[in-house]
């Protein structure tokens, strides 16, 4: 993430860097080898799926720049028995068409799969109309969708391929600057969070690029400051991971929630619902985007300016145990 | 009504009906909305009398239906884009026999399959859910491409009021729908020259509708909407499924059509609940025109 330019992700990528430049579509291509009802649909964004293409040329669908009609019209291949995948930039894949997730996807159960692309700040440069930082808190209360939102390349794969057969529509929202996390394609339930590191004085959970934060910042944690973290990658946003959340909040007493995404109806209000559901004794505090006009420029700047980095976490993290570490570091 | 032994049975396209039948069958489901408003006291009548003989005609004669399997997978798909006018649906697929004549007596209450707008999963015979204007042209060109990666033969009918075209979806799917060549779509504007709150010309101009169809790349087919002769020739004459270009029929109609003190107040009509007296006058009037178009026809 230390790259302070805009890395293009538009442009077609050779086999060998697809799975870590591209992922959605290097995982989309393996999907669709094994499932003939996958059909691709994009609404200008066929750059990302120039593999899928060269691939299944016949199961490829370009709907211009047209993201509503994409959805619904995707609803309706799906009622036929098809499961497309729509690939759009998550700004106007989801925020634009709110409406026909809802009511042409969700209300009727249908197979639809979005796939955001550049979420969150990832094109921070271009201005707020490109910000996606509001999706997640749109997605998670359409009541069949399922909201996943992968920590790196290999949870893409991961979520990708635990969705694949879902009845419902599912909304995978891809963070281009992630980290990696995971050294393989791990395995992850569905709803389940993977538990990252064992800790007990306070529980971190975080989706997408926050995933890779939370480990680094967790390290730093234990290295530096005595203070052992509890670390959740929160893949699975809807359903999210209730029996996780409950736990480690009732062993640490304080959560801290990381994301590029607004602090109101997203990873942390769901950590907070499920704490007060719950009736714990919590402290909670967040690494996330204030509800208020936002910034402009180049996303690790960004990061950097709301406190998204590895150093922003610890000092949040540090600040939720009351300032200073819990246990006393001892000197050597 | 389709027997019981028949509800395994296709229902061909073009299936042998006369005009009178067709004429007559617009008229009952007019009486049977009216009732089942009644029951559930509110709805959309005018509009649903526009669209009547559209109606009558694509479900008693045009679409190819197997009833006794609703998700048959070769049915021809029928979308009722303008989703408020399912009281002059209900009534036809209980008909048919996609599902119990009981099932209108639920009409409106909670737990009832049959709402005032469509749901899919639901009600039987319901291809998609509507409510949403603009949504089902689009879904209608996934359905018509779905036919064409699957080599399926369906046609998909998608009716639109003419209000509702003026939502931008409509036209991203009118693209869509040339772009890739859907000759298996048929678009049907029920242009009642009305929408909610009053003509859709002045709340927003949708005219001319054919050129602006021929110009997004669709074959126009221009009619009146109540003349059943030219409903069935029109369908009839649809090109094969195999063509290359979407087909939109403009049909213009009458808001309120066919109760004489609709016609003349459409828009008082659009969503309102009638006094039993007006009831009695408006089911006597259709009544009497049924009968007499029986007289002439025996």
């Amino acid at each position: 993430m230390a790259t302070r330019k805009m890395v293009d992700v538009f442009s077609d990528i050779d086999r060998d860097t697809a799975l870590k430049a591209n992922p959605s579509g290097y995982a989309i291509t393996e999907l669709a080898a094994e499932d003939d009802r996958i059909l691709t649909l994009t609404a200008d964004l066929s750059n990302v799926l120039a593999e899928f293409r060269k691939a299944f040329p016949d199961r490829y669908i370009e709907l211009g720049i047209a993201e509503t009609n994409s959805v619904s019209l995707a609803a309706g291949l799906a009622s036929c028995g098809y499961v497309p995948y729509i690939f759009s930039m998550a700004p106007f894949g989801v925020l634009k068409t709110a409406e026909q997730l809802r009511t042409d996807a969700d209300y009727n159960h249908l197979p639809v799969r979005l796939v955001g692309r550049l979420s969150g700040l990832a094109m921070g440069y271009f201005g707020t109309s490109h910000y996606a930082v509001e999706d997640i808190s749109i997605a998670r209360t359409l009541a069949n969708t399922t909201v996943v939102a992968p920590a790196d390349p290999n949870a893409v794969l991961a979520l990708m391929r635990v969705t694949a057969n879902l009845d419902g529509p599912v909304y995978i929202r891809i963070a281009e600057a992630a980290d990696p996390v995971y050294d393989d394609v791990p395995e992850i339930g569905y709803g389940q969070w993977p538990r990252l590191r064992e800790g007990t004085d306070i529980t971190i959970a975080a989706h997408g690029m926050g995933v890779g934060l939370a480990v680094g910042a967790a390290k730093v944690l234990a290295e530096r400051h005595g203070v052992s973290a509890d670390v959740y990658d929160a893949a699975f946003l809807k359903p999210h991971d209730e029996a996780a959340i409950a736990a480690s909040a009732g062993r640490t007493g304080k959560v801290l929630t990381i994301e590029d995404h607004l602090e109101i109806g997203g990873l942390g209000s769901i950590v907070a619902e499920t704490v007060a559901r719950h009736k714990l004794t919590a402290d909670l505090a967040q690494c996330a985007l204030p509800d208020k006009d936002l910034e402009v420029g180049v996303p690790a700047e960004l990061y950097e300016y709301y406190g998204l980095t590895v150093p922003g976490v610890v000092a949040r993290a540090l600040q939720l145990c009351g300032g200073r570490p819990p246990h006393p570091v001892k000197c050597p | 009504m389709v027997e019981e032994s028949q509800q395994g049975a296709t229902l061909e396209r073009g299936r042998p009906v006369t005009d009178v039948e067709l004429l007559r069958r617009a008229d009952w489901i007019r009486l049977q909305a009216v009732e089942l408003i009644a029951q559930a006291g509110l709805g959309h009548y005018s509009s649903t009398f526009s669209c009547a003989e559209i109606t009558a005609t694509l479900y008693y004669h045009t679409l190819r239906l197997r009833p006794g399997e609703p998700d048959w997978p070769d049915r021809d798909r029928f979308l009722l884009g303008k989703g408020h006018v399912a009281t002059g649906l209900w009534p036809v697929l209980a008909d048919l026999g996609y599902y119990s004549r009981d099932w209108l007596q639920q009409f409106g209450k909670i737990g009832s399959p049959l709402n005032d707008h469509p749901n899919m999963r639901l009600a039987r015979g319901i291809d998609f859910s509507s409510g949403s204007l603009g949504h089902n042209l689009s879904v209608g060109t996934g359905m018509a491409l779905a036919a064409r990666l699957s080599g399926r033969d369906y046609r998909t009918f998608v009716l639109t009021g003419d209000g509702e075209l003026q939502e931008g979806q409509v036209w991203e799917a009118a693209m869509a729908a040339s772009h890739y060549k859907l000759g298996n779509l048929v678009a049907i504007v029920d242009a009642n020259g009305f929408s909610g709150s009053g003509p859709t010309s002045q709340a927003m101009n949708i005219e001319p509708l054919p050129a602006r169809f021929e110009a997004f790349g669709w074959t126009v087919r221009e009619i009146d909407g109540h003349d059943v002769p030219a409903l069935r020739r029109t369908f009839d004459a649809l090109p094969d499924t195999v063509s290359e270009q979407p087909v939109c029929v403009v049909a213009r109609t009458r808001k309120g059509h066919g109760v004489d003190m609709m016609e003349k107040q459409p828009q008082a009509w659009h969503l309102g609940l009638l006094t039993p007296e007006q009831q009695a006058d408006v089911v006597a009037e259709i009544t009497a025109r049924m009968e007499l178009a029986a007289g002439a026809a025996s």
